[in-house]
């Protein structure tokens, strides 16, 4: 009984859809049946062809306000007519997303229409274009207007579609245009076919010279981003070990600190904050992560670390035990299973030029190591706590005989480098996931380079992140991520077999103490 | 205390000669009074296995559970044991099994591959559990292999995995190679798939993604695609920066036609869909086919650059029959009433339901053999059938896996999976791909295991 209530609702809700619009009103009346309710009648035919004709009259005469009336066909159909349906309901809806006001949905139905390969939308993508405000919407535009070109028959229009791509350096037209100088080869080249495939070989030569320029920037901005990971990741590290010679093994679990203390944020959020204020919570999470952090690193020091200072195998065993503690109690407490959404503002990227996407929560990374940098450099050089700083790591006997009160320095450098790598922690949302484990990945990356950049040297730290990470952006497309990696390894220990001390030895008399 | 010694601890060390002949007195009558107690104690400790012998029919079944739940594995194989238990406890609730009722062995090998092969060992040698659920990585169940095949235990285990392996004593209820990537490769390539022409091979540098991925290619020339559509890459576990890869796959995807097949395992997964949504790729343009993400791993990710992915399975906890309606409801109530964590927001995906039917299966064929003996039970488990919570399945009846449906699912935004093809029927596993080892089949009846085709 509720079925047939349902299936007479169904009904007149269509019947309402369709008598409200002017252009559709014939396919209620009886008599002469319009073209439109004969395709549509056509759908239901075993016949392939008789099928296509259909698809294609109700792709050039239809339009998304039938939409309805196809989902109810598709509620009651079997497989071979949803697959006939379906590109029908595609080109409408996506010739609907075209005046979307959501400039993603514009793009992503303009592309679309370039890839199903029907002519009909020709007209509709350059009407829009016509419209279109922002720039890489139309490019997406004309790009599948185009493309739809390059497959017509005729091949004036064809020769004239391939210069257009060339000068829009469609790097999608590149396998269409391959094929279609491998064609005119293959056939010896008929007089109509010449000047189409010069046209399409100066058109694959411009867009390939530009490829290349395109890597090479892409190229550029990863291994600039990677860099920027790997420095923000051993900021701190170069500060505890660097400056104060502890080897912390537990540094991995304070960014997983951090990056604890941005889900929680996140949560807190999610319970007590309004849902528009939502994506602040991101903002409001790096002070957090940054004093969890730090306050985890002063209770470290004070009851594990100031008294082994002067013995590093001890501190790197005391310091590991304590890692693994702290990986199983964020097991325990946490669970396997948490994740950081990253705010709306973060996702997606920026398109610089054809080809070349930025993605936003790369350049965040970037411009953040950018500003902790020159937050430590103030720190350290032009603040009295650095002078103290630097003055204990360079004489503590003689800093204390000044009246310098090193336990206390000690502390507040060690919770200030912890800190930063509370900072790495919730920066490290952004790219990858939030486990116990977190740490681990990263730990021997961020020794790496401190050791690399040479101990005790901050600028070290910055050209050793920059050198690895870029030279493992360089030689991982050719190389592929595994070997890459292993000759990144080899690289660093040859470097390091014949610089021990690193890129920026100290030297002079501090050196021996 | 008979044998406590009269003097103290010291004087059993001979310090000067003129002790040494009280020593020797005193050793030899202490060693014949031990000889004595250790008779006597033999003979109650044989009296008593005689009682406990006679009493053995009343006495619970042992049941091993060797799945890791601590370390990085605890994220996926938890919910295995804790669907074991509930599947322990539904038959224990019916009177048990053979008038007898079944107790679980829980082991923890934190998933330390060669924990696994020990704790296999104390579960088979000395708990003497009459069958063990367990194992997930291909790793550990390698590992385990040989325990199970000296000791004749009986292992069920669980998860898609890249076959090529036929064994007496496990019996594989996930899906071989045929029943999971192949279908799913082919459903790419078909027209209601997409038609997709060009395949991007993304695998972690481990035994499962190059053994499918070989036969995947196998596969694939074999089907006319060319060599030069096909690319294939690896990364390190744990990777997490998938900026080249994802460079790769866009330049590799122009002009449309492309899709990625992805044996990506655990944490690496989260970088890679992020930076794949982050570089402007979309499902449309480039559907990534997962063969390792699930219900239960999509519980924990941000499902926001996920959505419109693709992922192939033999069950989705979505899948529309009154029976799985029931498994998932008993789920969720059995983790909320034994407080375990997430209580009812739990999920269940393929391997959980693989690990639960895997358990009545045994049952059944106990009740069959009427007996828990490993050789008996082998026997009456070929050909079984069982109404599972995604439909029936059978047990082959030589080779020792699974016949399942093959189902290929889309990712929703509320990290559930609807189902976008199903396959007609159940398929037949193959061990033994056709297409990289097409001279090889498996059969325990009428050869030993791993034969010859003639």
């Amino acid at each position: 009984m509720r079925r047939v209530v349902w299936i007479a609702l169904v009904w007149w809700s269509v019947a309402w859809v369709v008598t409200d619009v002017p252009a559709a009103e014939a396919l209620t009346g009886a008599s002469p049946p319009s073209p439109l309710e004969q395709a549509l009648q056509a759908l239901y035919s075993d016949e392939e062809a008789t099928r296509e004709q259909a698809v294609r009259v109700l792709i050039e005469q239809g339009d998304a306000t039938l939409l309805p009336r196809l989902d109810e066909l598709r509620a009651h159909a079997d497989r071979s007519l949803r697959m006939a349906i379906k590109p029908v309901a595609d080109a409408w809806r996506h010739r609907d997303d075209l005046a979307s006001p959501d400039a993603d949905i514009r793009r992503s139905a303009a592309t679309d229409l370039g890839t199903s390969g029907r002519a009909v939308a020709i007209p509709w993508l350059e009407a829009a274009a016509g419209f279109e405000s922002h720039h890489w919407v139309r490019y997406a535009m004309d790009e599948s207007a185009q493309l739809l070109k390059l497959a017509s028959d005729d091949p004036a229009i064809k020769a004239q579609a391939a210069t257009k791509l060339g000068e829009l350096r469609s790097q999608n037209a590149v396998p269409a245009l391959k094929a279609l100088v491998q064609a005119a080869e293959e056939s010896g080249g008929t007089e109509q076919q010449k000047p189409l495939a010069r046209a399409a070989t100066a058109a694959i030569d411009r867009i390939e010279t530009w490829n290349v320029w395109s890597t090479a920037i892409e190229t550029v901005f990863r291994g600039i981003s990677l860099s920027s990971i790997l420095l923000i990741m051993s900021v701190g590290l170069a500060i505890v070990f660097g400056l104060m010679g502890v080897i912390n093994m537990a540094h991995g679990e304070l960014m997983m600190i951090g990056a604890y203390a941005t889900f929680v944020m996140q949560e807190c959020f999610k319970l007590y904050v309004p849902s528009s204020w939502f994506d602040s919570y991101y903002l409001a999470a790096l002070p957090a992560s940054f004093l969890a952090a730090a306050v985890f690193g002063l209770i470290l020091e004070a009851t594990v670390i100031r008294f082994l200072y002067g013995r590093p195998l001890e501190t790197m065993l005391a310091t590991w035990g304590v890692s693994l503690i702290l990986i199983q109690a964020a097991r325990i407490y946490f669970g396997d299973l948490t994740a950081v959404t990253a705010p709306a503002w973060l996702n997606g990227g920026a398109q610089v030029m054809v080809g070349v996407f930025l993605p936003f929560n790369r350049l965040f990374i970037i411009g953040l190591s950018i500003l902790c940098v020159m937050g430590i450099y103030a720190l350290l050089f032009r603040s009295s706590l650095g002078l103290r700083v630097r003055a204990v790591t360079q004489n503590r006997n003689m800093s204390a005989c000044l009246g310098i009160p090193t336990r206390k320095v000690d502390a507040y450098t060690f919770a200030f480098g912890s800190g930063l790598a509370g900072i790495a922690g919730w920066a490290l949302t952004l790219v990858g996931n939030v486990e116990p484990g977190l740490g681990q990945n990263y730990i021997v990356d961020s020794f790496m380079v401190v050791v690399t950049g040479g101990v005790g040297k901050l600028a070290g730290t910055i050209i050793a992140s920059l050198g690895i990470g870029g030279l493992n952006k360089l030689m991982e497309p050719s190389l592929g991520a595994v070997y890459g990696k292993v000759l990144i390894l080899v690289l660093v220990i040859l470097f390091l077999q014949r610089r021990p001390s690193g890129l920026f030895a100290v030297k002079g008399r501090q050196a021996e103490g | 205390m008979i044998f406590q010694k009269p003097h103290g601890a010291d004087d059993s060390i001979p310090t000067a000669t003129n002790e040494a002949p009280s020593s020797r007195r005193d050793f030899l009558w202490q060693s014949s009074r031990t000889a004595v107690g250790i008779g006597v104690a033999a003979l109650l400790g044989n009296l008593g296995r005689w009682a406990l012998s006679y009493g053995a029919d009343k006495e619970p079944i042992k049941i091993g559970v060797l799945h890791s739940l601590s370390g990085t594995m605890a994220i996926s194989e938890v919910s295995l044991k804790d669907v074991v238990s509930m599947a322990v406890e539904e038959i224990n609730a019916k009177g048990g099994l053979l008038g007898r009722s079944l107790k679980l062995v829980i082991v923890d090998p934190a998933s330390n591959w060669d924990l696994f092969a020990e704790k296999a060992k104390q579960l088979l040698v000395q708990d003497k559990v009459a069958v063990v659920f367990g194992c997930w990585t291909s790793v550990s169940r390698k590992s385990v292999l040989p325990v199970f095949e000296k000791n004749n235990g009986l292992l069920f285990y669980p998860v898609q995995y890249e076959g090529e392996e036929c064994s007496r004593n496990v019996f594989y209820t996930g899906a071989a190679v045929n029943q999971q990537a192949v279908p799913a490769v082919e459903y790419l390539m078909s027209k209601e798939g997409g038609g997709h022409k060009k395949f991007y091979l993304l695998g972690t540098d481990y035994v499962y993604p190059r053994t499918t991925n070989k036969i995947l290619r196998a596969m694939l020339l074999a089907k006319k695609v060319p060599a030069g559509n096909i690319m294939e890459e690896y990364t390190p576990f744990h990777h997490q920066d998938y900026q080249t890869i994802v460079g790769k796959i866009k330049k590799f995807s122009a002009g449309g036609g492309a899709c990625v097949i992805s044996t990506i395992n655990g944490d690496s997964n989260v970088p890679f869909y992020k930076e794949f949504a982050n570089q402007g790729l979309r499902a449309e343009d480039a559907p990534i086919m997962a063969f390792s993400v699930a219900e239960d791993e999509l519980r924990g990710m941000d499902k926001t650059a996920l959505v419109g992915h693709l992922a192939a399975w033999n069950y989705y906890q979505s899948v529309d029959t009154p029976q799985n309606k029931q498994f998932v409801a008993n789920f969720k109530a059995y983790c909320k009433k034994n407080n375990l964590p997430d209580g009812d927001k739990r999920v269940t995906d393929d391997p959980i339901e693989a690990a639960y039917f895997g358990v009545h299966v045994w049952k059944q064929a106990v009740e069959k053999a009427e007996s828990t003996e490993v050789d008996a039970v082998r026997n009456a488990v070929y050909g079984q059938k069982f109404l599972a919570p995604g439909g029936d399945i059978m047990m082959d009846d030589v080779n020792h896996h699974t016949h399942k449906p093959v189902l290929i699912g889309e990712i929703l935004k509320d990290g559930q999976i609807k189902v976008v093809w199903k396959s007609k029927g159940l398929v037949k596993p193959e061990p033994w791909s056709e297409y990289t080892n097409p001279e090889k089949g498996c059969d325990w009846v009428k050869h030993q295991g791993t034969y010859k085709k003639a």
